[in-house]
């Protein structure tokens, strides 16, 4: 009866996967999941001694509500930070059993220490993440705390050792060490590596799930944990790709802040334009292509720049596309979520490789809140973070516009020669009003 | 007993590997977030181990646990349903 229902739920995840595949199949597949799951936790509950069942049930029940309280609360351009931390609480959970399994269990294996190790890890780790995507730490000093991290590891190695006696101390210690590790670990990475690094929390949460499973001598843990590391592995894999990037050196490499020396531009070196200027541009193009990035989520401007595309098209007939870079949100496919929130049609969405041949025949390309996915620099300065990452070729069109905060450097902290050609009108200011401007002018033009 | 272990270990990695490469990358966020809910199956793990809890200290780190994994289980789905429903509604529209 358990191995038929464990054959069950598998069955279910996997199908839930599959149909990931279409967006229109997509929330059936979410249902898929939630009754494999529902199945699991009933079936866990049933088997539980009875004298524990009432308090896993209100645990379940406590857990539950806060986790659906906390996405509520969370908007759409918070899910990366939501997403980490989510990930981090299933590394936690993972931790604690293997912590547990120390103490409950006299013969003692290695496993169990594996298990402390990664989920503490990735609790940590998750953690770090989600204080650096909700802007509330900012690092300057990475080297020191990398050398720390060093140290650290070291440390746990040792402790590891002491841990494997199974005393409880040593075991609390060994958690704390790891958890450190994680922490100090994820914190020097660069703001622009935070795709890559979701990805791999993502990737590690389901190795936690597997080592639980080895543990136990439990398939179903084992078949789903590695089916949830595998995905985060490609996920990660997919994201280094995009950016061009080695996973070691996203790892290990400090990020260096001094790069932007070449270029001391100030603002009279750009030209400023208005919301009129760009209105006038775009009506009067054949094509425009609308490159977002985080910043344009930042500044919450995607209903507006959902009115500007449906007026393009409607009103002057404008060809209007959407150009995205893999790596133009904070996790891997966030920007597109962030332009359906905004009942952007996906028809209108196109990857880098789809839309870069375009942007050569295209008028005016419409850049907001985007500045390293754009970068010439990718292509011709070495020593850059971002070197040889592959870029959306906007240079190449005859008119840019970009919507930008300030000439302050991007995420990648780099300076951006676009901004300072002779074709790139600036536009300073926040995206939200200044796209809500250009809708306003573009209403009352006649065309 | 392991190395059958392993042998199911490694043939799940195998259809892991299939199953993602099909999912469209529009839908990579999502993907995530239902992932990371169903990585909450290691709550069985937890509840698995109550059975054998011997002291007090044990029983509350696994409620712990089982606490922790139903964030990441309840939160995970709802935020993956939420989602998905955006994308969904656009289909129809479309049509």
């Amino acid at each position: 009866m358990n191995n038929s229902l464990n054959i069950l739920i598998y069955i279910l995840f996997i199908l839930a996967i599959n149909r990931m595949s279409a967006t229109r199949t997509a929330y059936k597949g979410n249902i898929l999941a939630i009754i494999g799951m529902s199945i699991a936790l009933i079936w866990g509950l049933i088997n539980l001694k009875s004298e524990y069942q009432i308090y896993a049930a209100i645990s379940i029940l406590l857990g539950g509500t806060v986790g659906i309280i906390g996405s509520r609360r969370t908007t759409i351009s918070q899910l990366p930070q939501m997403v980490a931390l989510l990930n981090g609480f299933g590394g936690l959970a993972s931790g604690l059993i293997g912590i547990s399994e120390t103490i409950n269990i006299p013969y003692l294996n290695f496993l169990q220490i594996f298990i402390i190790f990664t989920g503490c890890l990735t609790f940590s780790g998750s953690v770090a993440g989600f204080f650096k995507l909700s802007g509330l730490i900012k690092i300057n000093d990475t080297e020191t705390i990398r050398s720390t991290s060093i140290i650290i590891l070291l440390l746990s190695i040792i402790s590891s050792f002491y841990a494997h006696n199974g005393e409880t101390e040593y075991i609390i210690g060994f958690a704390l060490l790891s958890a450190l590790l994680g922490f100090c670990f994820i914190l020097p990475i660069g703001g622009a590596d935070m795709p890559i690094i979701i990805s791999i929390l993502n990737s590690l949460s389901g190795w936690c799930t597997t080592l639980v499973g080895l543990s136990l001598q439990n398939n179903l843990l084992i078949i789903v944990g590695t089916l949830i590391g595998a995905s985060g592995s490609i996920l990660t894999y997919i994201m280094t790709k995009a950016m061009n990037r080695h996973l070691l050196k996203v790892l290990f490499t400090p990020i260096t802040t001094n790069q932007s020396s070449n270029y001391q531009h100030t603002e009279q070196d750009i030209h400023k334009g208005t919301p009129q200027d760009a209105a006038f541009l775009m009506e009067n193009a054949h094509k425009v292509i609308i490159v977002p990035g985080f910043g344009m989520a930042a500044s919450g401007a995607q209903q507006e720049l959902s009115n500007m595309a449906n007026i393009l098209i409607k009103k002057y007939k404008v060809d209007v596309k959407f150009g995205i870079h893999p790596v133009a949100g904070r996790m891997p496919g966030h920007m597109n979520v962030l332009l359906a929130e905004a009942d952007i049609s996906p028809e209108l969405i196109f990857g880098i490789n789809e839309i870069n041949p375009e942007f050569k025949t295209a008028d005016v390309v419409y850049v907001i809140g985007a500045n390293d996915t754009i970068n010439p620099l990718a292509k011709t300065q070495k020593d850059s973070t971002i070197y040889q990452m592959p870029i959306l070729e906007v240079e190449q069109t005859k008119r840019i516009l970009i919507v930008k905060r300030s000439l302050a450097p991007g995420y990648a902290g780099l300076d951006n020669p676009l901004f300072y050609e002779k074709k790139t009108l600036m536009l300073l200011g926040d995206g939200k009003k200044i796209t809500k401007e250009i809708v306003t002018q573009l209403e009352n033009d006649s065309n | 007993m392991e190395i059958y272990l392993i042998d199911i270990l490694i043939l799940s990695g195998f259809i892991g590997y299939f199953a993602i490469w099909n999912v469209t990358p529009l839908l990579h966020s999502p993907l995530m977030s239902v992932t990371n809910a169903i990585s909450g199956i290691v709550i069985l793990g937890a509840l698995e181990n109550l059975n054998f809890s011997s002291t007090p200290i044990t029983t509350i780190l696994l409620l712990i646990a089982i606490f922790f994994a139903s964030v990441n289980i309840f939160g995970g789905f709802h935020v993956s349903a939420r989602m998905l429903k955006m994308f969904k509604n656009k289909d129809k529209t479309n049509e």
